[in-house]
């Protein structure tokens, strides 16, 4: 078998002397999804960022396809060109960079000067709202857009692994269902998912395995159809919301 | 009609003649631009980086003797990327993160620092009266005149062909390239240019070094306008820069360009006409000879006053700011009961034993440099309200604190006046001048703010001290301007010691003073103003009141100090005390050793004043080996040193924000807890 696309093993990190995981181990697989739930303030958003490379960890290591990462402070880059893409929770995109700058940024560097216009209709086709809108400055964006935005530059390439946080955070439910059909079309194509939501229905309907996040450890990990259970008994203590 | 004509043949030949060192001025500004568009870093050090390439080129071409061309590509495009880079790796890119002003106040450290460290590390010193060739041959003796009212000669051709193409190449760049806009995008959030897949640190390495080659560039060409070569030249060329980028609120190239050829423009036309309308009018003499030098910082200062879209500019935020650990409290809070205690006792101990060793063993000598340790401490103190408690930096410290001395200075030399009464009205004075700079600089906030008091500061400088009323003039020139000690019935302050005496009641008086306004309704509102603007404005916290209240009570207290200092020295020494230049030097010693604390402000004094016979002339260490004449040879060290470290220092600060004795305090704070904690759980 071949080695994981990414594999945490008993990471430790958080921000100064304030510590959010408490030695995590995890494992996403080639075209494997994995849903992340827990309570707010358990420890998801930290560990998107440490598996995406923003955040180093303070104890513990990183594989990405089975080799250990070097823990420079920034190198997220390395992340993104070995196909683990990331997008991050709320508000981020570029505010003073034009909505088409901001996705010609990610996609000149994926697919070339030559692919350049293929990628952005691509994603003007998937949020045609952004096509409106491609001239104006990001930052005036209303909140849905924004989303919107940041999702179009990692949905239209496609990763081999797309870490997500709470991606449906502000979406209408329209918006919310036509983001989760994209997912798992690019599940189709052979995307590993790594997705941390609010809305657990969508994600364990979307995933194979969900681990669940309490304090920054992870207490239950296992198949979706049994987390359903095991959620619904938890449901109090992690706050997570069907 | 004969005078319409001759009035516009010379409007026409002044815009001719500003042309070229407006061509400069344009280069300049964007490769200030450039820097700050692509890192955030407001570079004052910009015209420190200009000097050493035109430093290196007449080193390489008037004493080595190389070719034109060879000592070019060593100077401008060997070296001055270089630099940049070296300043980005070392320096700029671990603090991407950090606040616009820490930045600027490392940019400051960097601007005195970096012009000493290349002289004495290339040997260099600015020979006067040898000019700089220009970058052509025979750029100064060949002329041209294409509309028969100014001759151009060749080196002013090569600064406008030069210009041109500089910024038709970063057009380009910005335009067409990939790398134009990752550097648009680096500057608002490194982290989220990382995610899409981009190496943020080559691009912001490749903007330093492009940036710093428009610098160095910029720095040749201009050299040859100068008598000599001198850092203070070049640190007024970053100042014009500024002028002419702040037209384009720092991120439009086009506008910068416009920006340097304008003052280029009104530069040389002021110059044209201004001296002609004297001759008529003498009231405007004092202004014509004063104003020219002092032209870029009025016009600098107009544009950030009256323009009303510099103020309303805000710091692009980085979405993924969340990722860095918030900022740390500070250590006194977190420290243990006990430790506390035994800091206080030490604190009480070593004050004792220094004040005691000081009133017994001290000669002179020692005696005064404690004084001027203790009265620089208090002006420090001011720089403890403005940026510790309002979080903005004020860079007229040196001018409210000359305020304060003139104002001894005047009284007593006019009216006999006691200087002890003569100084509160300084520093009353001093108020009034803070607080009605306040009004317009206020609402410009962060490194604008700065950059305001900055000009400020250099226009008293340039024109005020030169009228008699505040620098005394002839008077000054004849005889100085002299200071009596105070005298208070049968305590004549003539006496080192007694004058030692009032300096620490005054630190004390003052010290209490701070206390009590950080822990009162200013400095709480003062803090929740540091915290975030928007969310204090919305619980009703106006901004206004406190600031001009800080800004006042800022000014009075450097005012107070300044008067002391020209007293403890019976002189005010302005150049050598009070000089803009030495409130940059005094900025960047608080903030970097700790300006939210008195301690901090202290230790800042002491600092000051005695590092330099202390450790540079081996004072301490003569006294360690017991004898002057056993120190080694290569004592006493240059005072150059002094500006080495000192650059070094601001270089610490830029790892450690919170201030340098903060952070070591908190770092042996948490040992020593963890150190009491462990022997508690033991017992
Ligand atoms: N920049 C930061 N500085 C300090 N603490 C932080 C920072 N970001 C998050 N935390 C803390 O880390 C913990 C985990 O946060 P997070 O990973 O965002 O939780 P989640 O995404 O599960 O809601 C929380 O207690 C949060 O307060
Ligand atoms: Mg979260």
């Amino acid at each position: 078998m071949s080695a994981p696309i990414l594999e945490l093993r008993d990471v430790e990190a958080g921000y100064g002397p304030f510590r959010a995981l408490f030695g995590v181990s995890l494992v996403v697989g080639a075209g494997e999804a994995v849903a992340l739930v827990g309570a707010n303030g358990a420890g998801k958003t930290t560990l998107a960022r440490v598996a995406s490379g923003l955040l180093a960890p303070s104890a513990g290591s990183v594989h990405i396809d089975g080799s250990e990462t070097d823990q420079g402070s920034l190198s997220a880059w390395r992340f993104v060109q070995a196909g683990v893409m990331h997008a991050p929770e709320g508000r981020s995109v570029f505010a003073t960079l034009s909505v088409q700058d901001n996705l010609a940024l990610s996609f000149q560097r994926a697919f070339g000067r030559a692919g350049l216009a293929d990628a952005l209709d691509r994603a003007y086709e998937l949020f045609p709202r952004l096509g409106e809108r491609r001239g104006q400055m990001a930052g005036t964006l209303s909140g849905g857009e924004q989303r919107m935005l940041s999702l179009a530059r990692v949905l239209v390439e496609s990763p081999r692994l797309l870490i997500a946080d709470e991606l449906s955070l502000g979406l209408a439910p329209m918006v919310v269902d036509q983001v989760f059909e994209t997912l798992s079309h690019i599940r189709a194509t052979g995307t590993a998912l790594l997705i941390v939501e609010q809305q657990v229905g969508h994600a364990l309907e979307l995933c194979d395995r969900a681990a669940v996040l309490e304090h920054g450890l992870i207490t239950w990990h296992g198949p979706t159809n049994e987390a359903g259970a095991v959620l619904e008994s938890r449901l109090f203590e992690t706050g997570a919301t069907r | 009609m004969i005078l319409a004509s001759g009035f516009f043949e010379d409007l026409f030949r002044g815009l001719l003649q500003g042309t070229p060192p407006g061509a400069v001025y344009a280069l300049i500004a964007l490769g200030f631009v450039l820097t700050y568009k692509t890192s955030g870093v407001f570079n004052l050090a910009f015209g420190a980086q200009a000097y050493i390439s035109a430093a290196m080129y007449f080193k390489a071409h008037s004493v080595w003797g190389w070719p034109k061309w060879a000592a070019l590509l060593v100077s401008v495009f060997v070296l001055a990327p270089l630099v940049g880079l070296v300043l980005e790796r070392a320096i700029f890119r671990h603090l991407r993160t950090a606040s616009a002003v820490s930045k600027l106040v490392v940019t400051i450290g960097l601007s005195v620092a970096l012009p000493e460290i290349f002289n004495w590390a290339a040997r260099f010193s600015a020979v006067a009266g040898r000019q700089i060739t220009g970058i052509v041959p025979d750029g100064a003796g060949v002329y041209y005149d294409p509309f028969g009212v100014y001759r151009f000669n060749r080196d002013e051709l090569a600064m406008m062909a030069v210009a041109l193409a500089g910024t038709l190449l970063l057009a380009a760049l910005f335009r067409f390239t990939m790398m134009g806009l990752s550097m648009r995008a680096v500057v608002e959030s490194p982290r989220m240019t990382e995610l899409s897949g981009i190496n943020a640190n080559r691009v912001s390495a490749f903007a330093w070094a492009l940036s710093s080659t428009f610098a160095g560039m910029a720095g040749v060409l201009i050299a040859p306008r100068f008598n000599s070569l001198s850092s203070g030249d070049y640190f007024t060329l970053v100042i014009i820069a500024v002028a002419a980028a702040a037209t384009g609120l720092l991120v439009s190239l086009p506008r910068a360009l416009l920006g340097g050829l304008g003052l280029g423009w009104f530069i040389a036309v002021f110059n044209t006409f201004l001296p002609g309308l004297a001759d008529d009018h003498t009231w405007l003499r004092p202004f014509q000879e004063n104003l020219t030098p002092s032209l870029p910082f009025v016009v600098l200062f107009a544009i950030l006053v009256l323009w009303r879209a510099v103020g309303r500019q805000r710091e692009a935020s980085d979405p993924l700011a969340g990722v860095d650990p918030p900022p740390p409290a500070l250590a006194a809070l977190e420290r243990h009961p006990k430790l506390t205690l035994f800091t206080r006792l030490f604190g009480v101990f070593f004050v004792t034993v220094v004040g005691l060793v000081v009133w017994f063993r001290a000669d002179v000598l020692w005696m005064s440099l404690v004084t001027k340790a203790v009265i620089i401490a208090l002006i420090y103190l001011s720089v403890t309200v403005i940026t510790g408690m309002g979080g903005q930096i004020s860079l007229c410290q040196g001018t409210f604190a000359a305020i304060g001395g003139f104002t001894v200075f005047q009284m007593a030399d006019r009216f006999n006046m006691s200087v002890l009464a003569a100084a509160l009205i300084g520093a009353a004075l001093a108020a009034v001048v803070g607080a009605l700079l306040s009004l317009p600089v206020l609402r410009l906030g962060g490194v604008w703010l700065a950059i305001a008091t900055l000009a400020f500061a250099f226009f008293f400088d340039a024109v005020m001290v030169k009228f008699s009323w505040v620098g005394g003039g002839s008077t000054a020139l004849l005889t100085g301007t002299q200071v009596p000690r105070p005298l208070i019935g049968p305590i004549d302050f003539a006496s080192d010691r007694a004058f030692l005496v009032l300096a620490v009641v005054a630190l004390v008086v003052v010290s209490v003073v701070v206390i009590q306004l950080r822990e009162g309704t200013i400095g709480r509102t003062l803090a929740a103003l540091r915290g975030s603007e928007v969310a204090a404005a919305s619980i009703g916290i106006s901004a206004a009141r406190a600031r001009i209240v800080a800004f006042a009570v800022s000014a009075a207290i450097a005012g107070l100090g300044g008067a002391l200092l020209a007293m403890h020295q019976q002189n005010v020494n302005y150049a050598l005390n009070f000089a803009p230049v030495v409130a940059l030097f005094w900025l960047v010693v608080v903030v970097a050793l700790g300006a939210r604390t008195v301690e901090g402000a202290i230790q800042a004094g002491a600092a000051f004043a005695l590092f330099e016979p202390l450790i540079l002339q081996g004072e301490l260490l003569g006294w360690i080996v017991r004898g002057e004449e056993r120190l080694p040879e290569f004592f006493p060290l240059s005072g150059n040193w002094r500006l080495i470290l000192f650059g070094l220092m601001a270089m610490q600060f830029a790892r450690h924000p919170e201030g340098l004795v903060e952070h070591g305090k908190r770092r042996s704070a948490t040992r020593i807890n963890r150190w009491l904690e462990s022997r508690e759980a033991r017992a």
